[in-house]
């Protein structure tokens, strides 16, 4: 069977079919609809879990020639790196459907055909071998976002929906460049694993780098080029925040370990000493904005940005410790922030505002999503026995190797994430009941039960027991670092 | 020289463009006869004469190419090629004005028979071998459309319009036919195979032939409306009613893109690293006037002009490479730039009712609660304009940029890539002004079953030949091959 391409084109046509029969007239029909969608999505992906061989080599290969003149065809394929975000991917989906139930109620149908045919484009982004299906799914996934931050989102929604746009389109024309370019030094394939084999001096190493540095780093997003991240979040409508935070942040990491590290191996060992500095900044500095926001959705955006140095931190330290960790980091924080952004939208449902000094006492009035909401704060502070844990502490023992002052530096994490992290948990959740929303606030629903207790679920797994998915993942992490640490020029 | 012979023969290759000029004959007389409840029948007939037109040019398939009345005259893949589509865009034009014609009591005999007109002259300049036939081709599709624009004679916008077009349009055909001559007098030739010869034998560089296709590309940018030759674009496409508009901007590119294609490619292709250089400038001027006036504009038609601009911009990028590649790639732009005029122009066409001109920025707003069907399909016209994949447009401008950077212009790719960013701000206005505001009129869309269907079937086809592209790129990469 061809599972890849099953997960990559049964979301889409669900969502041309709930884009054909929504209407805000029946709602429920288009709901249910969507719901079966994204189920099935779910389900065609659970085979690559279970089908999976723990090797490095590329699996559930699928090579159709498409545009025979450039030598572009259609060809997927997964191996360790990319596989789990795929089911982090259709899982998400799955969440955000079930979460917008009696949320969204204006243009419902194209609402959830938005985010189903994005899970799709999303699948192929991570199921392409070939650098031109790869950059058309990249592409295509904009026009599905721009317009769920443009049409769903906030007062300000407009504003971030272009300034998201604009920042991942420069980004990923340059990018475009590049991949011709490698075109023509690999005389004629578009295939990334031939680009990763090319020869090329320093020069051109660099100059790619930079290129599709530009592209992965808006998408990550590394400071500075992360303002983009906090407009488009706060402006987001709950799923589109679950979306964004949870997976196309990751593909900016996935991108910097598909393509960046074994196509220019080094201008990436030239650049290291660059690429942690800016993860650094990340981690540091970003944390300290966080501790500082008054909103609680930017101020979960500016943590995503936070641990996301992480990701760029542990894949340019180049052992196989700080690779692990960044997957892993990756992968824990799809869960971890989605959890946190559902929270959110949970509160926010009932209050209508984000605000953290709206709140106070919740936990008086909710006593069931309190103990959610502090049980996803502990894993975003990265408590042991959750998630969060795994990927930071992997990448900091991978980081001591290297320099004890970035471990230092990377440890501070602990503390800043813990403190605006618990910070905002103490004045949101605690306390005595601070006004009158918050005293007729009632506790969660079934609905919402489900998707909280399945995340919690997902999030206690992974920290208590992440071998599992180390296992998928290793064989993938050596042959990328062995590929890294051979020369290229 | 060659024997004038003037057998059935010798004529077959231009079977089409005869066939045309009498359908146009008859339908100019005919018109006169039918009564004014049943002018329907000369858009008929015109329609079955584009579309009869087109079916003849498919199927009279000549092998290699054929060069007839004494060396005037080519037929090959290419010119058949463009000819269909020509012919195609003309009748999809036509279709999608009907309904916005006939509420303006525009859809007269006149306007019709210009049209036709008009595509015989495209298709003479197609078709040309020689430097004669291309000023003939030229001349007759241009004359056409003055008139075509003039045609609203109690309209102010459209006279000026009119007016700057057919002066600024002689002044071009001026410095085309001055650039010509000196080429003539320096090859001492007007066939274009003949020119290629005597580049080729007289070496490089010959100062009279560049001193003339100095104005030969000047005449070239001005057809094009390639900058900074561009400055007639805006103010006819705004001033023009929007079906004239649609019959300056679409078809005839196809046919500027043949006409470059027989000059620069075929009789000058010697001449290639001096054309090469003036080309750069038109692509980097092109793209920058384009883009960066578009963003200004709050006018649709004005906008569009200007992104016209911009997209010569990119199909001069396309020529300037000098390769095959470049030209298949270019000849692949051009197909595809069309549609998207079509689809785009076709909106407006789609929007305006009787009296009221849907042209502004404005008039798009909240479309989606007005329909939802045509918001999202004016999302891929605009996503495929701006280069986004899954669209058309999107590969398109892979195509160039692939051929550019074959061809050593690095820096201009990456020039062309950034303003592509630029360009995607004012057609991303446009989804936004669709999806994100609220509607200011709640007026039903309710034009003829034509303009509809016409409509959706160019925004699905810019959607599948961005997922089906093979076939297309092949037709033009063929063409090409085999017109070289």
């Amino acid at each position: 069977m061809a599972w890849l391409s099953l997960a990559i084109w049964v979301p889409i046509a669900s969502g041309i079919a709930v884009l054909l029969i929504g209407s805000d007239r029946d709602p429920a029909a288009t709901r249910w609809s969507a719901l079966a969608g994204s189920l099935a999505g779910l389900a065609v992906c659970i085979p690559l879990w279970t089908g999976f061989q723990h090797t490095a080599a590329m699996q559930f290969v699928e090579n159709v020639p498409w545009i025979a003149r450039f030598n572009v065809s259609y060809h997927l394929g997964v191996d360790g790196i990319s596989m789990p975000f795929i089911l982090l991917n259709s899982f998400m989906t799955l969440l955000v459907v079930i979460a917008h139930w009696e949320v969204v109620t204006e243009k419902v149908g194209q609402y959830l055909a938005a985010f189903l045919i994005m899970s799709g484009l999303i699948n192929g982004v991570f199921a392409s071998l070939d650098a031109i299906v790869f950059y058309i799914f990249f592409e295509a996934m904009l026009i599905p976002m721009f317009l769920i931050i443009g049409v769903w989102g906030g007062p300000n929604r407009v504003y971030a929906a272009v300034k998201f746009f604009l920042y991942t389109l420069l980004g990923s024309l340059l990018m475009l460049a590049a991949f011709i370019y490698l075109y023509q030094q690999t005389n004629g394939s578009f295939e990334i694993l031939d680009f990763q084999k090319v020869p090329l001096s320093m020069t051109a190493q660099v100059l790619i780098f930079l290129a599709m540095f530009m592209s992965f780093a808006v998408k990550v997003p590394m400071w500075p080029v992360h303002t983009w991240l906090p407009d488009a979040h706060v402006e987001a409508p709950t799923g589109g925040s679950v979306i964004l935070a949870a997976i196309t942040l990751k593909i900016g990491g996935y991108g910097f370990a598909r393509f960046n590290l074994p196509i220019a191996p080094d201008a990436s060992h030239l650049l290291a000493g660059f690429m942690i500095t800016l993860s650094l900044i990340a981690v540091v500095y970003i944390g300290l904005v966080a501790l500082v926001q008054a909103d609680m959705k930017k101020l979960i955006a500016y943590s995503s940005i936070s641990h996301m140095g992480f990701v760029t931190l542990g894949l340019f330290i180049f052992n196989g410790e700080g690779a692990l960790g960044a997957l892993m980091q990756m992968i824990s924080h799809g869960f971890v922030s989605a959890a946190m952004f559902l929270c959110v939208g949970v509160l926010y449902d009932r209050v209508h505002s984000r605000q953290i000094s709206d709140y106070g006492g919740v936990a008086n009035t909710m006593p069931v999503f309190a103990a959610f909401f502090v049980l996803f704060a502990m894993a975003n502070c990265g408590l042991p026995g959750t998630s969060g844990f795994v990927g930071e502490f992997t990448v900091i023992l991978g980081t001591l190797k290297v320099s004890w002052w970035y471990a230092f530096l990377a440890a501070t994490t602990l503390i800043f994430g813990a403190a605006y992290t618990l910070w905002m948990v103490k004045r949101v959740v605690y306390g005595a009941v601070a006004n009158d929303h918050v005293a007729k606030l009632s506790d969660i629903g079934k609905r919402e039960a489900v998707f909280l207790v399945l995340l919690a679920v997902a999030v206690m797994a992974m920290g208590i027991y992440p071998k599992p998915l180390s296992d998928v993942m290793n064989p993938s992490i050596q042959e990328l670092l062995r590929h890294v640490a051979q020369p290229k020029i | 020289m060659t024997q004038a012979t003037f057998s059935l023969a010798t004529m077959a290759p231009a079977m089409p463009e005869i066939a045309l000029l009498a359908m146009v004959s008859i339908l100019l007389v005919a018109d006169l006869f039918f009564k004014e409840h049943e002018r329907h029948l000369t858009y008929l007939l015109a329609l079955v004469a584009l579309v009869g037109t087109a079916i003849l040019c498919a199927t009279t398939v000549g092998s290699g190419s054929i060069v007839t009345f004494q060396g005037m005259f080519v037929s090959d893949l290419m010119s058949q090629v463009l000819k269909v589509a020509t012919l195609l865009t003309v009748a999809a034009t036509l279709v999608l004005s009907r309904s916005y014609l006939e509420l303006r009591g525009m859809l007269t005999g006149e306007f019709l028979c210009l049209a036709l007109f008009g595509t015989l002259g495209m298709m003479v300049m197609i078709s040309a071998h020689h430097f004669l036939t291309l000023f003939l081709g030229l001349e007759l599709m241009a004359l056409s459309q003055y008139a075509m624009v003039a045609l609203q004679r109690d309209s102010v916008r459209a006279t000026e319009a009119a007016m700057k077009y057919f002066v600024l349009g002689a002044l071009s055909s001026g410095l085309l036919l001055y650039g010509l001559s000196m080429i003539y007098g320096g090859t001492g030739s007007l066939e274009l195979s003949r020119v290629a010869q005597s580049i080729e034998q007289g070496g490089t560089r010959n100062t009279l032939a560049l001193f003339g296709l100095v104005f030969v590309v000047a005449g070239i940018a001005f057809k094009l409306g390639a900058a900074p030759f561009h400055m007639w674009i805006p103010d006819v496409y705004h001033g023009a009613a929007t079906p004239a508009t649609l019959i300056v901007g679409a078809a005839p590119k196809l046919a500027a893109f043949g006409f470059i294609m027989r000059l620069l490619a075929t009789g000058l292709q010697g001449l290639s690293s001096d054309w090469q250089p003036m080309l750069v400038i038109l692509t980097v001027a092109s793209l920058a006037v384009g883009n960066i006036i578009a963003i200004a504009q709050a006018n649709l038609k004005r906008m569009l002009a200007y992104s016209t601009i911009s997209h010569m911009g990119f199909l001069t990028l396309g020529i300037l490479a000098g390769t095959e590649t470049g030209y298949s790639a270019a000849f692949f732009y051009v197909i595809v730039y069309t549609l998207m005029t079509l689809g785009s122009f076709g909106m407006i066409l789609l929007l305006s009712r009787a009296g009221f001109e849907a042209e502004d920025l404005d008039d798009f707003r909240g479309l989606n609660q007005r329909s939802k069907w045509y918001a999202f399909m004016m999302l891929i016209l605009m996503f495929s304009l701006a280069g986004l994949p899954p669209a058309a447009g999107f590969l398109a401008k892979l195509f160039v940029l692939q051929a550019a950077l074959d061809a050593g212009y690095t820096w201009l790719v990456v020039y062309a890539v950034l303003l592509s960013v630029v360009g995607a701000f004012y057609y991303l206005r446009i989804v936004r002004l669709m999806y994100m505001e609220s509607a200011v009129s709640e007026v039903t869309i309710d034009p003829r079953a034509g303009t509809r269907w016409m409509l959706s079937a160019t925004a699905i086809a810019t959607l599948v030949l961005g997922l089906v592209p093979a076939p297309l790129l092949d037709l033009c990469a063929r063409a090409i091959t085999a017109s070289m």
